[in-house]
Order: C-alpha cells, then structure tokens, then sequence
C-alpha cells in the first residue's frame, strides 16, 4: 500500500533534489492497526515525507522484517537509503533529525529533556500499566493493577491541568507517544469491559483526547474503529477461552 | 511555556561559574547514576554531588523527580532533568563544545538510542533476575545476558567503543551493567562472556581503565553490599 501525499506536488517545489531522492528511498514496515505504526506515520506525514507502507503480518512475519529487525522482530521498522531504524520514539527522533519541516522535538535542550521524559513515561511505564489493567480480568490482581493505572492517568491528568496538549501548544513527541490513550484504550475498554477512564476521575485527560482526536493530522491517520473493536473482541475470546 | 535558551559565556571559568549551578542527586551503587557521573566526568564538568539515602528521601528529590521519585536527577540552574539516557543527551547538547557523547550523523544516532534501549530494557530486566530471582530464574536471567552479550559483540565487532574511535552513550549506558557482571561472577557463577564474549570483555577493559569510568565507578564490594541491602527492602531506580 503506497501512501497518497495529497499536497506532494506542491511540497516537491520546495525541496532540494537530493532531500527527493532520499524521500523515495523511505519504506515503513508497519500494521495499520498497531498505535505504534501510526506514530511514525505520523511523523512521516507532517514531514511531508513519501513513503512506501507494507503491512506486515504478525503472525507470519516477512523475512525483510526479521532481517531488519533481529533483536526485537516487532514493527514499526523504517527502512531508509537501505538502512534500518527500530523502535517507533526512535523512529520519530531520527525522522526529526533528518527531513525538513515542522518540528517533532522542541529546539531547546531543557525542553527536549523535558519531552524525552514525558514520552519516556508514556511509553513506558503508563503504558505497560494501562496494558495491564485492562487485560487485568484474564491476569492476577485486578484490582491491584486498575488501580496502578488510575495512578499514572492521574499523573498525565495532572500534567494537562494547565495545557492544551501534554507537550504544551501543539502536538509533538510527547503527545504521540501518548497516542494510545485518546483512541486504542477506549476500544479495549468497550471490549473487556474494563472502564479506567472517566472525565470524572481524569477530566483534563479526557478534554486533552477530545482536542487530540479533533486534530485533521490524527483524524487521518487512525484505523478504522470497528475493526479494531473486532480485533480486541476476538483477542477477549482467546484469553476467556484460554483461562 | 517555553523558556529562551541561555547563551553560555566562552571564557575560561566557564566551568567554575557552572560549578555552583550544576547538582547531581545520587546513589554511589546506581549504575544509573553511574552513567549520569561518567558523562559529567567526560565533559570536564564540575558539579555539587548530593547523595540520597534510599529509604529516606530527601524533600529536594521528591521535589525534582515527584514523578519517578528516583536518582539520578541532575538540577542544572534551579532545573530537574531525569532518567540517566536523557541526562547524558541533555550534558551532550548543553555542553557541546566538545568530547562528543553522540555521534554526529542521525542514522548513527538512531543506532546508538536503540542499543542504549535495549540496555535499559533487556540488560537491565535480566540483571535483575540475576540479583533477584530463585534459583530457575536467575538460571534463565544469565542465559539471557548471554544472549544480549553476544548480540552487544556482534554490534561492537572490531571498533574500540560502540560509536567507533570515541567512548560515547552507548558504552557509558553499558559500562555499569558490566561491572554488574564482574560481580555476577562471585555469586551467581556468571562466567561464561569472558570464553563466548573475548571483544566484549577486552571493550569492558578498555572502558574501566578509563579515567571518568575509574572514578565514577562503584567497587564490585559496593555493589555487593548495596545488592544485600537492597533485598532487605527498598528500592533505587
């Protein structure tokens, strides 16, 4: 699947021909339904760069994948010049350090130290107890892991008190390695039943997603919704069946 | 908001003027904290080191780092930054003069921020089911960092240091995990990289006889004791 750049041919006048030539060698190997693939879609995109989108099949993953990616075999991969870069914040960092355009990290060494720790935190270890917590019905100590994930939302709810977006006027780094909140939790919820997000319990984290779901530059770029809610349906099924 | 970033004045006590505004909240066992003081060591920085006790935290640290409440947290003017790899980027953009920690081409960038991820991650999870585990599971954490060795040589190859010539992030994200290892060897009979890992371990020779690594890093009997310390109860980061 080829990505359509609507605007490309305007974009194109702009740029040096080696930056041309460079863009048609950029290949991402991803899934379209993966949080992690659409963040450096993402960064891809506002950067206006071309890129050649295959969607790879986890469960029968393609030998350019496991070349590409030996150590973890996950996606997002990007491929570029024939080199390959892992690790989708990685991923976003090197898409920032190598194509013109609007800046993904902030300029300032304090704010990038800043936005490094945000995403850092996001990424890492709300993310791993929001995972749990939702899937907390087919593990141990469910109440025990909703309520670590009622503690980092606080967290980021705390952080949004006075913001607009978690990394302050526009979406950058910090709010797409935030990503999963706004649109993928809510259909895991819906699927396992498991409500951790209320605008009672995280208002400023529920008007943020409000805001960051409004965004054309996230509206365009999300699966659609039902077949992911079939996706964690049938994931649901697996795990009762299983347990 | 967003604050102008500060020009620094060019003259020869630049370091000195730095001195009272450059605070490291520390624990002398941390290789985390290890990291944070071999970086400021290889820019020639001077700072105020202010060690924590662990099952006391200082007000200042809950302050600075209310979020993981854990070392190291390097205050520069008034200012937290957190987590060690974050730390050693911000020392190499702030004092960037020279002794450069990164490489200068993104591709290599991007290599060495994923090698120091899959340190944090994988070396680091399975050190501690070495530390940490029963019998089975320190059994399989050293099988893993047998793996994570051999992958981390086959990275290294035959350079001196991870980025090529010059000593950098990657290898000061991994030194303090080698030194692990080196205690790994005392009590959990972690024997096996010096036959299976020859280009590692002589990397790990060439990194400890480094000055800024010498003095930044603790003893294997410091490590130890911290290690007992720690099953007693309470926990660094």
């Amino acid at each position: 699947m080829i990505s359509e750049d609507k605007n490309h041919h305007l974009k194109r006048k702009n740029k040096s021909s080696t930056q041309l030539i460079e863009m048609a060698e950029v290949k991402l190997l991803g899934v379209g339904g993966s949080s992690y693939s659409r963040r450096v879609e993402w960064a891809l995109k506002i950067k206006g760069v071309k890129y050649e989108f295959t969607e790879e099949d986890l469960q029968s993953k393609s030998p350019l994948l496991l070349e590409s990616n030996p150590v973890h075999k996950k996606i997002p991969v990007l491929i570029h010049n024939c080199k390959a870069i892992c690790e989708s914040m990685v991923i976003l960092e090197y898409i920032d350090e190598t194509f013109e355009g609007p800046s993904i990290l902030p300029q300032d060494p304090y704010e990038r130290a800043i936005a490094r720790f945000w995403a850092k935190f996001l990424d890492g270890k709300c993310l791993e107890a929001v995972g749990k917590a939702l899937w907390s019905k087919f593990g141990e100590e469910e109440e025990k892991s909703k309520q670590e994930a009622y503690e980092v939302l606080k967290i980021v709810d705390n952080e949004l008190k006075d913001k607009k977006f978690i990394g302050g006027d526009n979406i950058g780094f910090v709010d797409v390695a935030a990503n999963y909140i706004p649109f993928w939790l809510e259909i895991v919820e819906e699927a396992t039943g498991v409500v951790l997000v209320t605008s009672e319990k995280f208002p400023h984290l529920c008007a943020w997603r409000d805001e960051y779901l409004n965004c054309s530059e996230v509206k365009e770029n999300l699966p659609d919704r039902d077949t992911m809610l079939g996706f964690f349906k049938a994931k649901v099924l697996a795990a009762t069946v299983a347990k | 908001m967003t604050l102008a970033p500060q020009k620094e004045p060019e003259s020869l006590s630049f370091k000195n003027n730095m001195a009272e505004e450059v605070v490291l909240l520390d624990y002398w066992p941390s290789p985390f904290g290890t990291r944070a003081r071999i970086a400021l060591a290889e820019k020639g920085i001077s700072f105020i080191h202010k060690f924590e006790d662990l099952s006391n935290k200082s007000h200042l640290l809950m302050k600075m780092n209310p979020v993981q409440q854990r070392v190291p947290v390097l205050v520069h003017k008034g200012k937290p930054v957190c987590e060690s790899d974050i730390i050693i980027q911000y020392i190499d953009e702030v004092w960037n003069h020279s002794f450069p920690l990164l490489p200068s081409e993104p591709y290599q960038r991007a290599k060495a921020r994923f090698l120091v991820d899959f340190i944090n991650k994988k070396v680091h999870e399975s050190s501690v089911k070495v530390w940490m585990g029963a019998k089975e599971e320190q059994e399989n954490g050293k099988k893993e960092l047998l793996e994570w060795s051999k992958f981390l040589e086959g990275e290294l190859g035959d350079k001196l240091y991870f980025g090529g010539d010059v000593f950098g992030f990657v290898d000061i994200a991994l030194v303090p995990f080698y030194n692990w290892f080196i205690v790994f060897k005392t009590f959990a009979n972690f024997n096996i990289i010096e036959t299976e890992c020859p280009k590692l371990v002589m990397w790990g020779d060439r990194c400890l006889n480094r000055d800024s690594v010498s003095k930044s890093l603790p003893t294997t009997d410091q490590v130890y004791q911290a290690y007992l310390e720690f099953k007693r109860g309470w926990a660094h980061g």
